[in-house]
């Protein structure tokens, strides 16, 4: 579907791209998911994918670190390049690919362990045992998620124990102790309260110091609040990209506008 | 539309009707479920009652006889003994007579040639309970009954039964002589068990020699010398023991009880043979109770006498016990890790599916061909194969080509396997998926993931498992008949010598000990009440067992607090 222009494009201009999308298409067996896909995302910035229920903004953000490798039958075309590196050639390490690229789920899934568990998992993993490093990555990684003040009392204690706001933070935690590039977010807030939403998205605007954010979100309002840039996906297609306030206020496409008035979606 | 048809609109009933209120299935269920808790309540109480009744001590009658009776022991007219049983007598009565009889437990089993005796209602002149009975536990022939006449003690003369001082000599003697006992019991079994032990395998040292040598040549008595020298050495450490074994066996027969049956004669017996002594008739509640703690620690702790109807049961604990904990280590990483292969790695298809169904249904082949299979596979083939490659000196008697403790306990691992098997996959599929991919969006490997985050998550469920698996193998009695239970077993399959778990050793059961006493035992009256005693026992091992399983899952459930299990 070619999308009526509202107005002339000027082509945006990336100047520290980290992902590379390149003519990306995604199959579920024989049925299309995304078609043609070709975006660039900026380093230490927030993009967010908006779109209506089953556009393929969370297909798109599971490609990033090959999570869709779980499900049977799937099929992949184009390039996904991380720094120059496309993560789908068959050499890829998985594992390393997961560790660059982390994510934060739309139900919040910390382990059954203790809170200290929970963010080291990561650092275990990977092979450190240094208890000095090990204690050090919890505190910033907590601080940084700012869940430090809450439980630096009860790091012992078990995770589940929290609230729904906190455990979705030490999720992020847990997402940033391993020092990941990108940090994925598929819907974070869809599960928690106002309050708690709102303590994540002040938490993503430092977290954009550090790493880059993509997060995907139904609400087109929080993309407005905490991205930089936008991107608008419908029916697996990449309507629009472009920088937030833009996109917001003046669409290039008429399907955007459309979407974003609430005409559809 | 509803509007259309309002007029052809069907009137439903204002009131509930009966049947379909529910009423009569909750009636009905409530009614099932009762039933089947009535029988096991009574089951339980029936158990109970008897097993603990087998402790209690219970008086001893003195029974006169009417005139011209003849249920008299060798005509005498009055009988002494403890009243075992009631019952309605199994003839067709003509109304008139009372058809009650009483069995007595009359003891002196090596005397009257019996042990206990029916006795008619009709019979009985009177009855009464007099203070100076003794009833005296044997190391054979079962209980004496009699009153005390005298007591000689070596070296200090003959204290008649009147004298005040008779009682607490009587005891502090049997208390020496116990103690001796169990002095010659060290020696024999565990100090001469040594010994045994390395002559054993000198013997067999000297016979891989002899083997190794060329047909018709001896072997050079330089090689031969060490080891007849060593052998020499033990044999006469085990003289010095065996010495003071008997020594210390005469010296139970110094002292001499004498008592008198009720049926007139005068008996003596050695101290020695005496296991305990008590004056029923004399005791007070307290002490019925002290002694009621007395018999049920005796059972608990002592090996059995007399064919197992006296004594203890402690080794059949023990060889349940260790069995049972040899079968959940065999059971549990067999049982996981095929769960975690068919759950996790294999591919879902054909072949996992069936595979599936081959397991379900092992769980539902009778215990039986899996005790034939274990003689086959373990016993005899297995067990065969060791034997050839690593006891080859000891042929041709078998070290593990015949039963033992480690056959039993793989038999019933293969028996259990499946139970755990699906209740592992039961528990590793209630590990939701976002645990998973929170795991491998870490960077984890599906390993690492399985290893770190979906076993301890699933560790209440495996645990069930393991728990219906234990519950179910400990009560098994018929394949365990064929692969390695014996009635009486000479020695424990874990004692204090190298390398002290014996896994070739055969071993006692509890389970098998029911059958063998209510089934096979030369004196059925006599093993009746030890038959409820183990059988108490057994539930009880059993009920232990799931309680504490099941303490650890909530532990285990608390701290997880997540999922179904």
């Amino acid at each position: 579907m070619i999308a009526e222009l509202t107005k002339t494009v000027e082509p945006l201009k990336i100047t520290d791209p980290i992902l590379n999308i390149d003519g990306f298409y995604f199959f579920y067996g024989n049925k299309e998911a995304l078609h043609n896909i070709s975006l660039v995302i900026p380093r230490k910035r927030v993009t967010a994918f908006i779109g209506p229920s089953g556009c393929g903004k969370s297909t798109l953000l599971r490609c990033f670190n090959r999570m869709n490798d779980l499900i049977e039958g799937i099929r992949v075309s184009g390039t996904i390049r991380l720094d120059g590196e496309d993560i789908n050639a068959p050499d890829v390490d998985v594992i390393q690919l997961r560790r660059r690229v982390g994510m934060v789920f739309q139900k919040y899934n910390p382990f059954p362990k203790s809170i200290y568990e929970n963010v080291v998992y990561g650092l275990r993993i990977a092979g450190v045992k240094n208890r000095t490093i090990l204690d050090e990555t919890v505190e910033k990684s907590l601080r940084a998620a700012a869940l430090w003040d809450e439980v630096k009392d009860r790091l012992r204690e078990s995770a589940l124990r929290l609230s729904g706001g906190q455990m979705q933070r030490l999720c992020i935690a847990r997402a940033i102790a391993v020092q990941p590039d990108i940090i994925l977010m598929d819907e974070p807030c869809s599960a928690l309260d106002p309050i708690a939403t709102s303590h994540i998205e002040d938490l993503m605007d430092e977290l954009k110091q550090e790493y880059t954010v993509i997060i995907v979100t139904h609400n087109m309002q929080q993309a407005a609040r905490v991205s930089d840039y936008t991107a608008f996906l419908y029916l697996g297609e990449l309507i629009e990209f472009d920088e937030t306030n833009k996109m917001f206020t003046a669409p290039a496409k008429k399907q955007t506008q459309d979407y974003i008035t609430g005409r559809f979606g | 539309m509803i509007r259309e048809q309002s007029s052809e609109r069907v009137s439903l009933p204002r009131q509930r009707v009966r049947s379909t209120t529910g009423e009569p299935m909750v009636w009905l269920t409530a009614m099932g479920l009762t039933i089947g808790l009535v029988m096991v309540v009574y089951l339980i109480g029936l158990i109970i009652v008897n097993g603990l009744a087998a402790f209690w001590p219970e008086r001893v009658a003195q029974i006169e006889l009417r005139e011209g009776s003849k249920a008299g022991i060798n005509e005498a007219r009055q009988l002494a003994g403890k009243i075992v049983k009631t019952q309605q007598k199994p003839v067709q009565g003509d109304g008139t007579r009372d058809q009650r009889e009483w069995q007595v437990m009359v003891g002196n089993k090596e005397v009257y040639g019996f042990g206990f005796k029916y006795l008619d209602y009709a019979d009985i002149a009177k009855v009464s309970y007099p203070m100076d009975i003794m009833l005296i536990a044997r190391l054979e022939y079962g209980d004496a009954i009699g009153t005390p006449v005298d007591l000689q003690i070596k070296g200090a003369g003959t204290i008649p039964a009147t004298d005040v001082e008779f009682p607490s000599r009587l005891q502090s003697l049997v208390t020496e002589v116990t103690q001796r006992r169990e002095a010659i019991k060290r020696i024999e079994q565990q100090d001469v068990g040594r010994i045994n032990a390395k002559m054993d395998a000198l013997r067999l040292q000297q016979r891989a020699l002899e083997r190794s040598q060329q047909p018709g040549t001896s072997v050079p008595a330089a090689q031969l010398q060490p080891l007849q020298n060593a052998m020499a050495a033990l044999q006469a450490e085990y003289e010095v023991l065996a010495r003071r074994a008997s020594e210390l066996r005469s010296q139970q027969n110094d002292h001499v009880l004498t008592y008198r049956l009720i049926t007139g004669e005068d008996r003596r017996l050695a101290l020695g043979k005496i296991v305990h002594v008590s004056f029923p008739n004399q005791l007070s509640i307290w002490q019925r109770l002290g002694l009621f703690l007395h018999n049920l620690w005796v059972f608990l702790s002592e090996e059995p006498r007399e064919a197992n109807t006296e004594g203890g049961v402690f080794p059949a604990i023990f060889g349940t016990f260790v069995m049972t904990l040899l079968m959940s280590l065999a059971v549990t990483p067999f049982g996981v890790l095929a769960a975690l292969y068919l759950r996790e790695y294999a591919k879902q298809g054909l072949i996992v599916r069936t595979v599936r169904i081959a397991v379900n249904n092992l769980a539902g082949v009778p215990s039986i061909v899996f005790g034939v299979f274990g003689l086959g596979f373990f016993v005899y083939l297995v067990g065969g194969t060791l034997d050839h490659l690593f006891f080859p000196t000891a042929l041709p008697t078998p070290t593990f080509g015949t039963g033992g403790i480690m056959w039993a306990a793989l038999t019933l691992a293969l028996m259990t396997v499946p139970v755990v098997i699906v209740a592992t996959e039961e528990a590793l599929a209630a590990v939701p998926r976002g645990t998973r991919e929170g795991s491998l969006a870490c960077g984890a490997s599906k390993w690492q993931t399985i290893q770190r985050v979906v076993l301890p998550a699933a560790a209440p469920g495996i645990l069930t498992g393991l728990i219906l698996a234990m519950a179910r193998g400990a009560g098994e009695v018929a394949p365990l008949m064929l692969v390695g239970v014996v009635k009486l077993a000479p020695t424990f399959p874990v004692d204090s010598l190298f390398p002290f778990v014996h896994l070739d050793r055969k071993f006692m059961h509890l389970g098998f000990h029911i059958y063998d006493l209510g089934f096979q035992s030369p004196d059925a009256d006599a093993a009746q009440p030890m038959v409820f005693a183990t059988t108490l026992l057994l539930i009880m091992l059993i009920v232990l067992l799931n309680v504490g399983a099941i303490w650890v899952r909530d532990r285990l459930r608390k701290k997880y607090a997540m999922g179904a299990f």
